[in-house]
């Protein structure tokens, strides 16, 4: 029942988060110190040492601080007490409402940094048979019960080496929406080679939301997204991703790129990104082995942290002239966003959420795949090791116990399963070094709100 | 609030 707040400063905000009702506060430099100095319950009068601490104050002023830090208390807006743990109860084994279809275990790119082993995810180089296309929809069906919305996304490897499939299942998808009640939504990850005027249009018409991979400035991005022949990509796939975008109209789209130790200067790649006529953009760090020479390690977090500082202040004076852009790891919503339960659940991997592999086996998600001991069910005999699926249903927020003490578990959901599995050998330990950039990205989100919010005030 | 501005309603 402890309340919890975080507090930071950063481009002169003093800001304060209540963790458990999400109130964002914009203080003033003495309120922002106050709280160092005093614990709830804020019981009584103003404690004889807040006046000790602000001598230049008067204390009829300090006074009326302590007030409005009460007010603030008595609303449970600071401090609120948490009443999620009330909330175990929800965290069931639930209809799987999304899957990640491998469609080719194979790739045209040799990217340095794929998790995915450059498309083959440690196997052998496939492609996927429609029929086992067919017979992941039938699964999803059959384990999505009562649920409308699913959400199928075509992934590798690259799943442009696979079209053909492609069409074929969503064809198949939407045969059987009406009948079952459900309503597909299609998304595809691309490198962008393989595009064509045909297939954009069918992504354009069929595709939810699109995925271009691309990590930036031509130099960045050819020295680690490289062909079998060790050639760079940009020249290929950006004037394809152009035409896609140009094409697409409102549709959704992101230009995703990864950043590594080679550029963490990256918000030059997200503004060149801009420059060359994107404006939904996400550029993320690499997730990789620290002895390798283009791993982000703790050494790097201060450069790092620096850098996303300086992309929000360049992102705000841009929204502030009219020239913006989504940046998707600083975009929130403070006024709502999801409800408690899903951001205790997180991306509901293993439960809500599976990966299909070339030969019809199931597993917890795609960063699983070429993992054997995490195989939980295959589309063939339409299995579900429930086993498995119960694993995941308590692999929430409550079940973390290191996330339950963070201030930021409402907003990264107890982080990647997979990544924590890899790097802490156990899916409820975080991988801290992901956290620790997650933790700056949302400080600067909620700085970014903090201006706007003043811009807006003064304009 | 003289000292405090609060920027949302504030999730269940």
């Amino acid at each position: 029942m402890t309340g919890m707040i975080h507090k930071f400063s950063q481009n002169g905000y003093y800001i304060v988060l209540d963790v458990n009702s999400g109130a964002v506060h914009v203080v003033d430099e003495v309120f922002y110190k106050m709280l160092d100095l005093v614990q709830p319950p804020f019981a009584g009068d103003c404690p004889e040492a807040l006046y000790a601490a602000f001598p230049e104050i008067s204390r009829e002023e300090i006074g009326e601080y302590y007030s409005e830090l009460r007010e603030l208390y008595e609303a449970e807006q600071l401090y609120s007490p948490d009443y999620y743990d009330d909330l175990a109860g929800k965290m069931i084994s639930a209809p799987v409402k999304a899957m990640c279809l491998h469609v080719a275990h194979d790739c045209n790119l040799r990217c340095r940094y794929c998790f995915a082993s450059t498309g083959d995810f440690g196997g052998t180089r496939t492609m996927m048979p429609v029929e086992i296309g067919k017979m992941a929809i039938d699964y999803l069906i059959k384990y999505s019960g009562s649920r409308h919305n699913l959400e199928l996304d075509f992934f590798g490897g690259e799943p442009t080496m696979n079209f053909e499939l492609v069409k074929e299942v969503v064809r198949y998808a939407r045969s059987l929406e009406k009948a079952h009640n459900k309503n597909f939504r299609f998304t595809i990850t691309t490198n962008g080679i393989l595009l064509d005027d045909d297939k954009i249009d069918f992504i354009n018409k069929e595709m939810f939301n699109v995925v271009l991979s691309v990590d930036g400035r031509k130099e960045v991005n050819d020295r680690v997204r490289a062909r079998v022949d060790g050639s760079g990509c940009y020249d290929s796939m950006m004037p394809k991703f152009k035409r896609l975008v140009e094409k697409r109209g409102d549709g959704q789209y992101y230009v995703r790129g990864t950043f590594t130790k080679f550029n963490k200067d990256f918000a030059e790649d997200v503004l060149h990104l801009n420059q060359e006529g994107f404006d939904q953009i996400s550029v993320e760090p690499v997730v990789a082995d620290p002895n390798l020479d283009y791993a982000l390690t703790w050494d790097d977090l201060p450069e790092v942290f620096a850098e996303y500082e300086r992309l929000a202040k360049i992102l705000l004076e841009r929204k502030k002239t009219g020239t913006g852009f989504n940046f998707f790891h600083f975009m929130l919503d403070l006024d709502q966003g999801p409800c408690a339960v899903k951001r205790l659940k997180g991306c509901g991997c293993g439960n809500e959420y599976v990966a299909v592999t070339p030969d019809g086996d199931v597993y917890p998600c795609h960063q699983f795949v070429g993992h054997e001991e995490w195989k939980m069910g295959s589309v063939l005999d339409l299995s579900i090791d429930e086993k498995k699926k119960e694993m995941f249903v308590h692999s929430s927020v409550l079940d973390k116990p290191e996330c339950k003490k963070c201030w930021a578990k409402f907003y990264c959901s107890g982080g990647c399963n997979a990544n924590n599995m890899q790097y802490a050998r156990n899916i409820l330990t975080p991988y801290t070094l992901a956290c620790e950039m997650e933790k700056k990205r949302l400080e600067c989100a909620i700085m970014i709100k903090a201006a706007l919010d003043e811009w807006s005030t003064e304009g | 609030m003289k000292h405090v501005k609060t920027l949302n309603k504030a999730m269940k």
